[in-house]
């Protein structure tokens, strides 16, 4: 990617990072774009991604997506769109440190004649911007740790990498533990205060007192520790509401509202089967469109139309005549490819770029480049690891 | 570092030299039992070995005798015994596991390594021969691990906790062994000697890697008084009582220096390394032996109680 597109790409992606943060707040704050209509109440309150708990509660310096993961296709040279926003946990970002590594390693050569903008600083842009959301009672030199399930996880590997990376204890729930609101780890010094959680769990796992009783993964009173502002979550509980693909077609609006701005990334236009209208054209187009679960990620139960057979097509729309409400559709997009390697030679694969976007206190950090993932299957246009996608190191050219 | 990270490490490093020790236990067991009978009697070395690895208890919840086949088998392949060989490997490696970035490479690659490889011998071997190559493998791949520790390492906290769970689980295996076999090490006014204690003698020594030390520290022949004072008293002797208690009290005080703060495990290691210097064979005689190393067991679980207490929980 040339040096302009890639500034273009990143005002882009502050603006939409931006915008989640205003939404999230407003959501769990005053509600205002609620009550100006343009997003409707029970696609919120009616969401599983909508934490209660988090209602008139304030987070640090107001932030709540301090990592997002902003899944980005090209169509053209100049028309980038946003496939999905990841405010969740996002993962990937060992790939892109990972696959730079080996490139340096295998073709030093390319990166000696190209001026290729660099990645490594990640781990420092990251734990730059966790510290600096630590609460405003932490010493000057806040103590961060990572959060993680543990071993079984399947990104386990990334959790331990970053935390070898980031220079921060890799804690399991069990290390740590809550006393008068306040979240200590075990060490062999003793309890020692914990001002940041980077925690790579999800919501419903944090906390057994407030979400699931039976997750053993969690740590028993974290979020009254959160809640009295001693401890920093990153990401904030509840950021699940801003990502959801049915709010996603609300985004062009949600920028709009809140920052008074265009658009400069493109959403893809969306249909919401819990819309009358948008069912009916649904139904009558599923051939031309990609229908998607609302709340479904990882690329599973969706239907691709142009590659779907009659069967497939025919058995998806009962599926979405029965619960139109959990289904979008979208047009089938023509995804830029990519010269890959493959067993009889080099051959063009569809893929997808997600920059990792930090939001700090002092700012938003993108790094230039991110995690491009490859449909291997010839034709494909599902880039998930989990379904055979590979990945692919990214270049910003400098200058 | 997190405590649960400490506590990985020491275990680890106490299933790693566990395992190693049963492979010493049943090694001597074999040769032992392939002597002819008119120099071993009729003592049953296959049930002495399940004494001495500390498992009589379980082990005879399952079986109604002890025998080469059964004993084996138990000591070194059973998953139902949770200090058999492979049960220590394969905790060893998920410890390892677990703390994976406070390993060394080295350390990784060699507690890795032997798991996948322990993989290779299934239900265990077909014979004899092979069985011997096995018991060689498990000390070699301990050798290993232990090698990489200790040439690999940061001299920090990870370091020290990963030896006191190296020389807390020796001083438990010498004492063990000393536990089971301490009959035949009573003084010499004791009717002992003969060839089927010679042996045993023999045994022991091979057991801690202690036979070629014997000669070279005392340059006579074996005498059972003078086994006791190498695995007891000598502090040149890697595996005796005294040298563990001297790492574990080094170790311990590399921790307190570093955390600027002494606890109840200094003060107990100390007290233990203490009365070890100031004891000498023939009061441990007038004593009792086998009490002494009865108390010496109980003192050193009580110090390994402390040091969870105070550091690994």
């Amino acid at each position: 990617m040339a040096g302009a597109e890639w500034r273009l790409l990143e005002k882009g992606l502050t603006q939409r990072v931006n915008a989640l943060n205003a939404f999230i707040k407003d959501i769990y704050g005053a509600r205002e774009i609620l009550r100006a209509g343009l997003v409707p109440d029970d696609l919120v309150f009616r969401n599983p991604a909508f934490r209660p708990e988090m209602s008139g509660q304030s987070v640090p310096h107001d932030i709540y997506v301090h990592v997002a993961g902003i899944d980005i296709v090209r169509v053209d040279a100049e028309t980038f769109y946003v496939l999905e926003d990841n405010a969740r946990t996002p993962s990937g970002v060992s790939y892109m440190l990972e696959n730079r590594e080996i490139m340096m390693r295998l073709f030093p050569e390319l990166f000696s004649r190209h001026r290729i903008a660099p990645v490594e600083n990640y781990p420092d842009e990251l734990l730059a911007t966790l510290k600096s959301v630590a609460p405003s009672a932490a010493s000057r030199d806040p103590n961060v740790v990572l959060l993680t399930p543990g071993v079984f996880n399947s990104a386990y590997y990334e959790h331990s990498f970053l935390a070898d990376k980031l220079g921060v204890e890799l804690v399991e729930g069990r290390d740590l533990f809550v006393k008068d609101e306040v979240v200590y780890m075990r060490t062999t010094q003793g309890p020692q205060r914990v001002d940041v959680i980077y925690r790579r769990i999800d919501d419903d796992f944090l906390d057994p007192l407030t979400f699931r009783p039976d997750s053993a993964l969690g740590v028993p009173g974290l979020m009254s520790a959160s809640g009295a502002g001693n401890v920093t979550l990153a990401n904030a509980v509840g950021t699940g509401i801003a990502d959801d693909k049915a709010i996603y077609s609300f985004m062009p609006e949600i920028v709009k509202f809140y920052l008074g701005e265009e658009p400069l990334l493109k959403t893809v236009p969306t249909w919401r089967c819990r819309e009358e209208e948008h069912l009916a054209y649904v139904l009558d187009h599923l051939p031309e469109l990609v229908v998607k679960e609302v709340h479904g990620s990882g690329g599973y139960g969706m239907l691709i139309g142009p590659a779907a057979s009659k069967v497939g097509i025919e058995q998806f729309r009962a599926k979405l005549k029965t619960t139109p409400k959990n289904f979008i559709a979208q047009p089938t997009l023509a995804l830029s490819t990519c010269p890959t390697c493959i067993e009889q030679g080099v051959a063009p694969r569809h893929v997808d770029l997600r920059p990792f976007v930090l939001t700090g206190r002092d700012g938003v950090r993108i790094v230039p480049g991110g995690l491009t993932r490859v449909a291997l299957k010839e034709g494909s246009l599902v880039v998930n690891s989990s379904q055979g996608g590979g990945t692919k190191d990214t270049w910003v050219l400098d200058g | 570092m997190l405590s649960r990270t400490a506590d990985n490490l020491y275990w680890l490093s106490r299933y790693v030299e566990r395992a190693e020790y049963l492979a010493r236990i049943l090694d001597a067991t074999q040769r032992l039992s392939a002597l002819p009978l008119a120099y071993v009697g009729t003592s049953n070395e296959w049930e002495s070995a399940v004494a001495t690895a500390g498992c009589a208890h379980a082990f005879f919840k399952l079986y109604d005798e002890a025998n080469e086949a059964n004993v084996t088998d138990f000591l070194a392949f059973s998953t139902a015994n949770s200090s058999s060989i492979r049960s220590c490997f394969e905790l060893a490696r998920g410890n390892a596991r677990a703390v994976r970035t406070a390993l060394t490479m080295e350390m990784w690659d060699a507690i890795n390594g032997t798991w996948l490889e322990l993989q290779r011998y299934g239900n265990g071997p077909t014979s004899r021969e092979e069985f011997s190559r096995f018991l060689r493998w498990v000390q070699e791949s301990s050798l290993r691990f232990d090698g990489s520790a200790y040439r690999t390492m940061l001299r920090n906290d990870a370091y020290w906790f990963s030896r006191l769970g190296v020389y807390v689980e020796r001083a438990d295996n010498t004492a063990r062994i000393l536990d089971v076999k301490y009959h035949l090490l009573l003084p010499e006014n004791e009717r002992v000697g003969g060839p089927l204690d010679y042996f045993q003698w023999a045994a022991i020594l091979r057991s801690v890697s202690a036979l070629t030390a014997y000669h070279w520290v005392y340059r006579e022949s074996l005498k059972p008084w003078l086994v006791a004072d190498l695995l007891i008293l000598r502090d040149e002797m890697p595996r005796s009582l005294s040298s563990c208690y001297e790492a574990i009290v080094r170790n311990l005080n590399s921790i307190a220096g570093a955390y600027g703060r002494q606890g109840t495990t200094q003060r107990q290691a100390r007290g233990i390394r203490t009365r070890l210097q100031n004891s000498r064979m023939d009061g441990i005689f007038q004593r009792g032996l086998h009490e002494f190393i009865g108390e010496f067991i109980v003192e050193n679980n009580r110090l390994g109680a402390s040091i969870t207490e105070q550091f690994l929980t």
